[in-house]
């Protein structure tokens, strides 16, 4: 990191470390998040949700509720009319229709939590007093919660499909079966990763309210994707698109799961449409675990093929994903990714792999920073490490043999089918060997391989390394509106979401240097519908690449207006004006500040089309030193090295890489959303989920390099939110074989509480 | 019931029911939002406030059990223009991302650091280690703390 003090000069701020201009309201308490809005009136919303995981619905009883104190309204399926509305796809395919999740629970339920009915009350705990009122009479089916029980089709969560199947994704690129004819040597296991959810610190929550007169809905708590939210609701509501406006407030951490549209989205505006009332809801953080977007529960059966100097020849096998009771929006980004992302940074010659999307009566599935992609790659670099033992080639060696070089781009990776709009797909640029390099180095690598498997102070010390790939830059498009405001100032309205990653400041960087004004002149305002026409928002790890390019191209098209305005006031050509540092100047020394134009009212719209993601890669080193006597491991150092094609602020850029690492230990080692036979989810509380804490994981560092900038976008940089987290699972569980080798524990299952670790080092002493 | 209690050296009179939390009437009754609420059940620390000198969670207690106590926000840690050193150490180590742990970050630190000025890191991250934070990794927090320090340091006992 290289700190700047003192002023900035002209096109210094991308690359710099620069303070985040967010942060002094977040500091002062003066952030605006969704339940620090209220409106005079306003009805608070509870939802009552099944506590029965599968089952028919005889009746729901709501008479009790409705005589409770405060009590307005009480919303059941039965107050729709016509068909209940399910929420449409993100990225359809031909399968999955059926399996879409309708608003409310009328005929039958599917998972514990799923909404049954809505109270509208006078105040929040009003409104939770009454959930006690509802009586629902629910008859129990058989209840699936394994995934390939599920696929034996027993008890169907949908009969109309006559399947628990959703969807199937087939990877495939080159000759398979010829590689693993060829051979020398094959390496197969079966790993899982468990369910897990994103966590957002602020729990969900929306204010809708309905403007009868003008027959306009909005819907504040926005977040991630407003304006596809707003589309998809406006459908829903059966209103025109311009009559809904989407609000982004301040938004407590996203991480995939928050903004995504849920069925509570629809039921809050509708509540509010039907009494025409404002109507709030926040999410309690029991509720949240039960009812945001779960991610992560996959498992594989998977085998690499090798020749005998450990170039990988081909990969082949099954995936198998719990999605949930329903196919949510985002509901399969998850599983085509892990089938198509898995080989990672690898040169892959033959890949056949089959991920299969089956439903089970636990909540609905969405994404999870680096969704699939931390599964698979921990699937890929368990192999790797077993293959290097099997062949008896070094784990660096196997490793650096493989990685993509710089000659091989841009490098397909293995096409998806059905498509989603993004079947093909190839790295973009870099040298994979470079960063592997750097932090095989910045490890001490050489040093600390002496340590490996050694017994000191009572704990067995274990390293290993692995690499990833991200994936960024989510096309199809951003815009960008630039507006001159009459102090000359500059008002910048971004189809970008902010969802607490900093997207002021980036966005107002890019735009000081390319205006060539200081950063304090400008003024992002992002995310709402009501503030340009239309936007995308910030998902994949695409607000930077694709906002910020959009800045750009706002900036040069503001920037052709000043001229023009310049020119006229000074009476010549504009091909006679050079512009710099927010000043047109002439050779004969006259000049015009860009706050002289103001009055010409300057405005323009910049966007960025791009449908080619960016592809971040690294290396990641893990030293972990494990207690046999009580499983419990710890993560002694952490090394992160990755290329991000150019670094916009290298603060920001750090905070998200060692951000998303911690969260990748609390993947490793803590998170589990474990549910019982029958369905119930038995994680109720932050006391139960555990994330990682200050005094769990004290040492990560990381080193970002901009060797290879992306042919993408006029940036050159490549979405970076998300790598953090994908290489954790692997490196850390290869860490972990590496301390128990002399035991022969090959872990396969995550996580790795200190119970599993240590029944794993006694069922290994058992067998000796 | 009413509750008469001091608020960032303020006298307030809050006319509450019984089950009324202490956050809920900092937020709902006082507006006071600069507290967060994560959980209720206790556990992440969102909503720290300090108590008479002592780091609670202010989800955990009921506001009729503040009558008489001198309750400190976020609010009021923050100067009237400005940042606190503890705050300007925040910006200046990116302490924060999303901005909603941190509140109660500053809180907890801020009771710590005023009681323990000296406090080591292992200290800073022991106590810290009851708010969670789902963004930074809590690294660049616990640096934040220990380079806000000094001015507590200098600074002993003239806060709150």
């Amino acid at each position: 990191m290289k700190p700047h003090h003192g002023a900035h000069t002209s096109n210094s701020y991308i690359g710099a470390h620069i303070e985040r201009v967010e942060d002094y309201r977040f500091l002062r308490g003066e952030g605006k998040y969704l339940d620090d809005i209220s409106r005079e009136g306003q009805w608070h919303a509870a939802f009552a949700r099944s506590q029965i995981a599968h089952g028919k619905i005889r009746s729901i009883d709501v008479s009790k509720a409705l005589a409770m104190p405060g009590v307005r309204a009480v919303i059941t399926a039965a107050d729709i009319e016509g068909d209940i509305p399910t929420i449409p796809f993100r990225r359809p395919n031909p399968t999955i229709g059926p399996y879409a999740q309708p608003i409310i629970a009328r005929d039958k339920v599917r998972y514990f939590g799923e909404p049954i009915a809505m109270i509208l009350a006078d105040s929040p705990e009003l409104a939770e007093d009454a959930l006690q009122g509802v009586v629902a009479d629910i008859e129990q089916l058989p209840v699936m919660i394994d995934c390939k029980r599920a696929m034996e089709d027993k008890s169907l969560l949908f009969d109309v499909t006559g399947s628990n199947l959703a969807s199937i994704f087939n990877a495939d690129k080159g000759d398979v079966d010829a590689a693993f004819a060829s051979a020398d040597f094959i390496i197969r296991d079966q790993l899982s990763t468990q369910r897990q959810t994103a966590l957002p610190m602020e729990t969900r929550g929306l204010l809708a309210e309905w403007d009868a007169k003008n027959g306009k809905l909005t819907v504040s708590g926005a977040a991630k994707l407003p304006f596809f939210n707003r589309t998809t609701m406006a459908a829903m509501m059966n209103l025109p698109e311009t009559a809904v406006d989407y609000i982004e407030l301040d938004v407590g951490g996203g991480f995939g799961a928050r903004g995504e549209f849920y069925p509570e989205d629809f039921l809050v505006a509708f509540g509010a449409r039907k009494f025409d009332r404002p109507v709030k809801w926040i999410e309690d953080r029991r509720e949240h675990l039960m009812a945001i977007g779960h991610s992560r529960e996959a498992s594989c059966d998977v085998e690499l093929a090798f020749s005998k100097d450990g170039v990988m020849l081909g990969m082949r096998g099954d995936l198998f994903i719990n999605i949930g009771a329903y196919v949510r929006p985002n509901g399969m980004t998850p599983v085509r990714n892990a089938a198509q992302f898995m080989s990672g940074p690898y040169r892959m010659p033959a890949i056949h792999i089959a991920a299969y999307a089956c439903v089970t009566n636990k909540t609905p599935a969405g994404t999870y920073r680096g969704p699939g992609r931390y599964e698979g790659n921990f699937f890929i670099e368990r192999l790797i490490d077993q293959a290097a033992a099997g062949l008896g080639v070094d784990r660096l060696e196997i490793r650096r043999r493989n990685l993509l070089t710089h000659e091989e781009m841009p490098y397909p990776l293995a096409t998806v089918l059905p498509s989603d709009g993004r079947a093909d797909t190839q790295c973009d640029s870099g040298d994979y060997r470079v960063c592997f390099d750097a932090c095989v180095q910045e490890a001490n690598w050489a040093e600390k391989s002496k340590l490996q498997g050694k017994l000191i102070d009572g704990r067995y010390h274990g390293i290993a390394i692995g690499c990833f790939i991200e994936g960024g830059a989510s096309g199809p498009q951003e815009n960008a509106r630039m507006v001159l405001e009459k102090n000359g100032d500059i008002s910048l309205f971004a189809g970008s979401s902010g969802i607490g990653q900093g997207i002021e400041t980036i966005l107002a960087q890019i735009a000081a240097d390319y205006l060539e004004i200081p950063m304090e002149r400008i003024t992002v305002f992002h995310g709402s519908t009501n503030l340009l026409k239309k936007g995308w928002g910030s998902y994949g790890s695409r607000a930077t690449v694709m906002g910020g390019s959009a800045v750009i191209d706002a900036c040069k098209k503001l920037l052709a207006l000043f001229r023009i305005s310049a020119a006229k006031r000074l009476g010549v050509e504009p091909e006679a004006i050079t512009i710099a540092e927010g000043v047109a100047r002439l050779a004969d020394g006259r000049s015009v500040p860009l706050a002289e134009v103001a009055s010409d009212h300057l405005e323009v719209d910049g966007s960025f089309k791009n449908q080619t993601p960016t592809y971040t890669y690294g290396s990641a080193f893990a030293h972990v030193a494990v207690d046999p006597g009580t499983g419990h491991v710890d993560v002694v150092d952490y090394v992160v090295v990755d290329d991000v094609g150019r670094i916009i602020n290298s603060m920001t850029l750090h905070g998200q890489v060692m951000g998303a690492a911690v969260q990748g230990f609390g993947s490793v080692f803590s998170e589990e959303l474990i549910y019982n036979e029958e369905g119930q989810l038995l994680v109720g509380s932050l006391a139960d989920y555990l994330i990682p804490t200050a005094s769990d994981y004290p040492v990560v560092r990381c080193v970002s390099m901009e060797q290879f900038p992306s042919p993408t976008n006029p940036l050159g940089a490549k979405g970076a939110g998300e790598g953090g987290i994908i290489p954790v699972g692997g490196v850390v569980t290869n860490a972990v074989a590496n301390a128990l080798s002399s035991f022969g524990v090959q872990p396969k299952t995550l996580p790795l509480t200190p119970s599993r670790v240590w029944e794993m080092i006694e069922d290994a002493r058992v067998r000796a | 019931m009413t509750v008469r209690f001091e608020v960032n050296g303020k006298a307030v009179s809050v006319d509450v029911s019984a089950r009324t939390t202490l956050a809920d009437c900092l937020r709902h009754e006082l507006h006071l939002t600069g507290t967060h609420v994560g959980c209720e059940h206790g556990v992440c620390g969102a909503c720290t406030i300090i108590v008479n000198g002592d780091a609670v969670r202010s989800c955990l207690m009921l506001a009729v059990q503040a009558n008489g106590a001198k309750v400190t926000t976020v609010e009021g840690l923050s100067p009237e223009e400005g940042l606190s050193p503890l705050q300007t150490a925040f910006k200046t180590h990116h302490a924060l991302q999303c901005g909603f742990c941190t509140p109660g970050m500053l809180t907890t630190i801020h009771a710590l650091l005023s009681e323990e000025p000296n406090a080591d890191e292992d200290r800073i991250r022991d106590v810290i280690s009851g708010n969670l934070c789902r963004c930074t990794g809590y690294i660049t927090i616990v640096e934040a703390a220990m380079d806000a320090r000094a001015s507590y340091q200098h600074s002993r006992g003239d806060k709150e």
